[in-house]
């Protein structure tokens, strides 16, 4: 296998006003490409700092993380951007839709932003909707879906531009067991179809999912299981 | 992709929006009609000015055209003088004076101008036919009014009154010939046109051989410092003043309008400023989570900038073309209101429209809602996107 991701002795500290506080205190992983990666752990352990660093969107106190070979620690605003836009899909536990646009809409903002024409914005974007089994909701905005196909919505435009590392944080955190069942399977068949998923999660129904299970205390990692099955 | 999102949040809070466009637009239309007044009098008074292609007046020393009773003598020799240098097109003498209509036991007093009708600059006749016989006269539509006289009837006028024996003096009957509208008068001013002979008998030995003002014409306008410079040598106890000389003069009586409406218009782009970057600031105080979520999933900060930039943008532009109009209906009625100003001429516009003033007031707020959108694009763009989005997360 193909290592994606490669997290080397990173530290996260953040700057408080009497003592910083040290949220990951030297973490090293390997992600490779194709795993469906869990990180559980306790409120506060450091799972969504590690996940945050994972997704380039920040950027570790010491260590380095490599995603396909390149430092993204070292890279400026404007290539870091892009590489979050061309390679790292992001799914939030709250959404984060643009109310505004339609869910098709939605879907090819990033794909406007890597600059595809529209008419392979549209195609791809009815794709990716009718994939996560939204095919007949493409014109309605967020406000007219519920929860779970909101979700569904947002993993679709994760997915808009083919990323090689889909991030979710706490992505059924915000919905009831029945609809989160729904995105965990999605998960599932996001990850059989070739999606290297890392999810970080109270959910042990999601987690179980998973086959790869990082378990984080204090900002470090306890425990790192590969699930048989 | 980028104007669609910015449209789309101003859409968003549709009465907050329409309200924010009705506030700018408000400020545009102050905004235009202080830049209207600021030029607008000054340049209607040089196009009256102009009107007739006179491009010289000559006035007794010291005074402006009619601002006192003073009068030039010799008028026939000093004619004769301006009428013999070649660069000269036109001379039109006039004399202002007060005549009296008699009715019965009452009168009705006018202002009369002495005129030569072929040589005029001071009237357009609008009906009839011009004041060519010398017991004729031209007057304008206030005056037909006030005496219920029209064209055809035969007026009796008198030149002077005194008041101790109640009696009128230079008393002669005049033939309405025509209807006329006169340029330089104020509104509702009761006027009549009479030949200048006539009126200079009327007035007696003190106006006689006198005018109040020469209007010259010149055949080319680039020989005007030439012969200004021969008036004031040949004809010393004359003031000599060109347009350019009046309307320094202007510009020295205006200089107040044109400092309150430079402040006023000030005040205007301010309040448009203010209005804007409020509205954005609170816009995008709203959205932080998803100006957040755009930039962690690729979108640049310049991006979000500029989508923030329009839509300040599109506030101004919109509120500015809105303005425009609502500007030149306000300026229409305040015209209307400040037209009646003793002592103006009713040709005067304070508010005269220009394109270049319209597209200055558009120009300035649309700089404006740029730089309105700047500060709250760039803040919002330049948000720490890990830490926000656990803020965003607990709240």
């Amino acid at each position: 296998m193909t290592v994606l991701v490669q997290a080397r002795d990173v530290r996260r500290d953040y700057p408080l006003e009497r003592e910083a506080v040290h949220a990951l205190r030297g973490v090293s992983l390997e992600i490779e490409k194709g795993e469906y990666l869990a990180i559980v752990g306790p409120s506060g352990c450091g799972k969504s700092s590690l996940l945050n660093l994972l997704g380039a969107i920040d950027a570790p106190t010491s260590g380095t993380i490599e995603i396909e070979g390149r430092n993204v620690g070292t890279l400026g605003d404007r290539e870091v951007t892009d590489f979050r836009l061309r390679h790292i899909g992001f799914v939030f536990q709250r959404f984060y839709l643009l109310p505004i646009l339609t869910a098709r809409e939605n879907v090819e903002l990033p794909m406007a932003e890597a600059g595809v024409s529209a008419a392979d914005r549209r195609k791809r974007s009815i794709e990716l909707l009718t994939y996560v089994d939204l095919g007949d909701r493409v014109k309605h905005r967020p406000a007219q879906l519920s929860g779970g196909e909101q979700q569904r919505v947002a993993i679709a435009r994760a997915l808009a531009n083919r990323p090689s590392l889909l991030l979710a944080d706490e992505p059924t955190g915000e919905l009831d067991a029945k609809t989160g069942k729904e995105i965990i399977s999605l998960f599932a068949r996001l990850n059989a179809d070739g999606t290297t998923v890392v999810v970080v999660t109270h959910d042990e129904s999601l987690a179980r999912a998973a086959r790869r299970v990082v378990h984080m205390r204090d900002g470090v990692i306890v425990q790192d299981e590969v699930s048989s099955g | 992709m980028r104007l669609v999102l910015a449209l789309a949040s101003l859409r968003r809070n549709r009465a907050r929006t329409i309200l924010a466009v009705c506030g700018v637009a408000i400020a545009a239309a102050m905004l235009l009609d202080m830049v209207m007044l600021s030029t607008g009098m000054r340049e209607s008074f040089r196009q009256l000015l102009l009107s007739r292609g006179f491009q010289i007046r000559l006035t007794p020393r010291g005074t402006l055209p009619f601002d006192t009773e003073a009068s030039i003598a010799d008028a026939s020799a000093v004619t004769a003088k301006l009428r013999a240098r070649h660069e000269i097109d036109l001379v039109s003498p006039v004399l202002g004076a007060s005549v009296h209509v008699l009715r019965g036991d009452s009168s009705i007093t006018t202002f009369a101008l002495g005129v030569d009708p072929t040589s005029q600059g001071d009237y357009q006749l609008a009906a009839g036919r011009d004041a060519t016989d010398p017991g004729s006269l031209v007057a304008n539509e206030d005056f037909l009014r006030a005496t219920g006289a029209r064209i055809g009837d035969t007026l009796r006028v008198a030149a002077g009154f005194d008041p101790q024996l109640r009696t009128h003096s230079g008393e002669r009957a005049l033939v309405v010939s025509g209807r006329a509208k006169f340029l330089y008068l104020a509104s509702g001013q009761l006027a009549v046109a009479i030949p200048l002979h006539t009126l200079q008998q009327m007035t007696g030995a003190a106006r006689e051989d006198r005018v109040s003002l020469f209007m010259v014409r010149l055949r080319n306008a680039s020989t005007i410092d030439e012969v200004k410079h021969w008036m004031r040598t040949a004809l010393p106890t004359i003031d000599v003043i060109s347009t350019a000389d009046a309307m320094a003069r202007v510009d020295e009586r205006l200089g107040y309008f044109r400092q309150l409406s430079a402040i006023l218009g000030a005040v205007s782009l301010v309040v448009g400023f203010l209005l804007v970057t409020t509205l954005v600031t609170v816009s995008v105080n709203e959205r932080v989570g998803e100006i957040v979520v755009m930039r962690a999933i690729g979108v640049s900060r310049a991006h979000v900038v500029q989508q923030i930039v329009l839509e300040g943008t599109a506030l101004s532009v919109t509120g500015a073309v809105l303005g425009t109009g609502l500007g030149l209906i306000t300026a229409r009625y305040l015209n209307t209101i400040l037209s009646r100003f003793p002592g103006l001429p009713a040709a005067i516009d304070f508010f005269l429209f220009q394109p270049r003033a319209a597209w200055t007031a558009i120009g300035l707020l649309t700089a404006c809602g740029v730089l309105a959108g700047l500060y709250p694009a760039w803040r919002a763009a330049s948000l720490p996107l890990a830490s926000t989005l656990r803020e965003e997360a607990v709240a």
